[in-house]
């Protein structure tokens, strides 16, 4: 049965790289199962991870007298049950109310948390060792580094200000800034790619030592 | 007399040597823990009670269990046991509604056990209102307030200057080529979901480009990868269409539901775009390690490729293989900068008054951190 698994991870994997050379019926196979399979797979886990657990069971609580908790969840229920309205075209408009509801709340959720950890946390590590610097605590390299930072945060700002013309010292200042952007996608550039390329030799082992060495074990 | 006072003095003797062992084979006694309280875990939403009490030095103790009751019952041990230098515990496992005390168990070396007083019984309530974040309250509220002020000038009239943002400039190139080759125009709104910022800047932005290939009626082709998004995005380009007088060219089979998994998603459209071969291709909102298949095989197809995200890692790879490519917050200005809308507009120039706050804060920080004086990094530590 392993040898069967290791046979049809081989074969799929193969149907997928054919992308490599041209679209064809192998990679068209493969896409459309591996579509196919995830649709399937996260209706299952929608139904049981989110439905029963979240809908059902505290309903049904109500019904067995457990816990009258489960009448509150007749609301969101309700608001989830909105987005069938898109089945009948008369009535599509209702889809905008639960809509709106998740846009709102997870703006609410997201906005102070995005201030906290996009801003004053990213503010608060620009400034901070600068005290240490006051305190005589840090080596040169460390004192070289604080001021670059400092200087990259705020030519990357410049460059992000969009109601200013970007001309004389601006746009000097904003080029700085891109430099600094672009020095450090550069960085993350060759550090995705040193994983990508751990990914690949991770797949090639699998076709070489599993799947031909299924070979050597048969022969 | 002398043979009786020997005797006297070896059986003083005696019972002074057993009283010593005995005394010495006993285990030092071990005091029970002290000040131990149970209370209401402030700031929470009523679903913890905080225990604390305090640690005993060299008293042998090697750890703490908890013991809780509920609604005056029988005591039970609550976890694992707790080092010995731990002083608190927030039992998370409470039962809504119902009163529970405490009662901490020092274990000792030999496995002996010591239980402390029993705590007053409490019942766990949530609060409205975080007290350890109103100085982020006041931060966001001046964010927001210099935002909205913003948006009520350019409302009244007060003209807003928005410079020039090549990648945006290029929406009308990407459309009208499509529109001339007969080919369709690929809209790729990432794995973000509705709530996500990146995807709603990528919901606004396509809006205006669904107003356009209403104008030009060119063929919209919209994959998604969340179903919530597939209904908003369904709403918002019907609404564009209706607005430019097109509702007849609208196509609800245009905008469809893919996968959520993301690379089963990231198969799907490349094999769409291998055999659509659309003409223009936009990578707008929050990608993954996605990012790179999908823009090296729009790039493969000699497709203009319009890309925008806020994540940072992806933004290289972006960068690499498409024609034009919003960086980060240039997303957001996006659906400004396209509708030219005031209330946009406004929000624009409010953010760079955020902006400005941001750059004044590290420059008198650091200023004041080289001569001392700390209290903006101690207001940034309290709101972070």
């Amino acid at each position: 049965m392993e040898l069967f698994g290791i046979w049809i991870a081989a074969f799929l994997t193969l149907c997928i790289y054919s992308f490599l050379y041209k679209d064809n019926p192998f990679y068209r196979f493969a896409e459309y199962l591996f579509v196919g399979m995830t649709v399937g797979y996260g209706i299952v886990l929608s139904y049981h991870q989110g439905f029963i657990p979240f809908a059902w069971e505290p309903f049904m609580d109500v019904f067995t007298g457990e816990s009258l908790f489960g009448l509150i969840k007749l609301i969101p229920i309700g608001i989830g049950l909105l987005f069938f309205s898109g089945l009948s075209s008369r009535h599509t408009w209702l889809i905008r109310f639960p809509s709106a509801i998740l846009i709102g709340v997870g703006c609410g959720l997201a906005i102070p948390n995005v201030l906290r950890a996009n801003i004053f946390e990213q503010t608060r590590g620009t400034i901070e060792p600068f005290a240490a610097i006051n305190a005589g605590t840090l080596s040169g390299m460390e004192i070289f580094s604080a001021i670059l930072m400092v200087i990259g945060v705020i030519c990357t700002l410049t460059y992000f200000f969009f109601s200013v013309e970007h001309r004389g010292p601006v746009k000097w200042v904003s080029k700085i800034g891109i430099a600094f952007l672009m020095i450090g996608f550069g960085s993350a550039f060759g550090n995705t790619v040193m994983g990508r390329v751990a990914l690949l030799i991770q797949r090639v082992d699998f076709l070489i030592n599993d799947w031909l060495g299924s070979f050597v074990a048969l022969f | 007399m002398t043979y009786n006072k020997t005797i006297l003095y070896i059986v003083a003797c005696t019972i002074l040597f057993l009283y010593g062992t005995f005394a010495f084979s006993q285990e030092p006694e071990t005091s029970p823990p002290s000040n131990v309280t149970a209370v209401d875990t402030p700031n929470d939403d009523g679903s913890s009670i905080t225990v604390t009490w305090d640690t005993a030095e060299d008293s042998g103790i090697v750890g703490y269990k908890i013991l809780r009751n509920t609604d005056a019952g029988e005591f039970e041990e609550i976890g694992e046991q707790l080092d010995a230098d731990v002083s608190e515990y927030k039992d998370k496992e409470i039962i809504k509604g119902k009163e529970h005390a405490y009662i901490v168990r020092a274990i000792t070396e030999t496995e002996a056990s010591v239980d402390s007083l029993q705590t007053g019984a409490v019942r766990a309530t949530g609060q409205w209102f975080h007290s350890g974040k109103i100085q982020l309250f006041i931060a966001m509220i001046i964010f927001c307030g210099s935002i909205l002020g913003s948006i009520y000038l350019s409302r009244n009239n007060q003209e807003v200057f928005v410079r020039r943002i090549p990648g945006l400039e290029a929406v009308d190139e990407a459309i009208g080529r499509a529109t001339e080759m007969g080919r369709s125009i690929l809209y790729v709104l990432g794995l973000g979901g509705v709530s996500g910022p990146a995807t709603i800047a990528s919901m606004t932005i396509l809006g205006q480009v669904a107003r356009r290939t209403a104008d030009y009626e060119t063929t919209l082709r919209v994959p998604c990868n969340d179903p919530i998004v597939l209904n908003v995005v369904r709403e918002m380009v019907k609404a564009s269409y209706l607005d430019e007088g097109r509702p007849d060219a609208y196509s609800e089979e245009d905008i469809f539901f893919l996968t959520d998994s993301q690379f089963a998603y990231a198969a799907g459209v490349d094999g769409m775009m291998l055999r659509e071969k659309p003409a223009a291709i936009f990578l707008q909102g929050t990608f993954y390690a996605e990012s790179l298949i999908l823009a090296e095989t729009g790039n493969s197809i000699g497709a203009i490729q319009i890309a925008g995200t806020d994540s940072e890692h992806q933004l290289p790879f972006l960068i690499t293989a498409c024609d034009y490519t919003l960086i980060g917050e240039e997303l957001y200005a996006a659906s400004a900068y396209l509708s030219k809308e005031p209330m946009q507009l406004g929000s624009l120039r409010g953010q760079d008054w955020g902006k400005v706050l941001i750059f004044l804060t590290i420059v008198f920080g650091v200023f004041l951190e080289l001569i001392g004086v700390n209290w903006i990094t101690t207001f940034l530590q309290r709101v972070s």
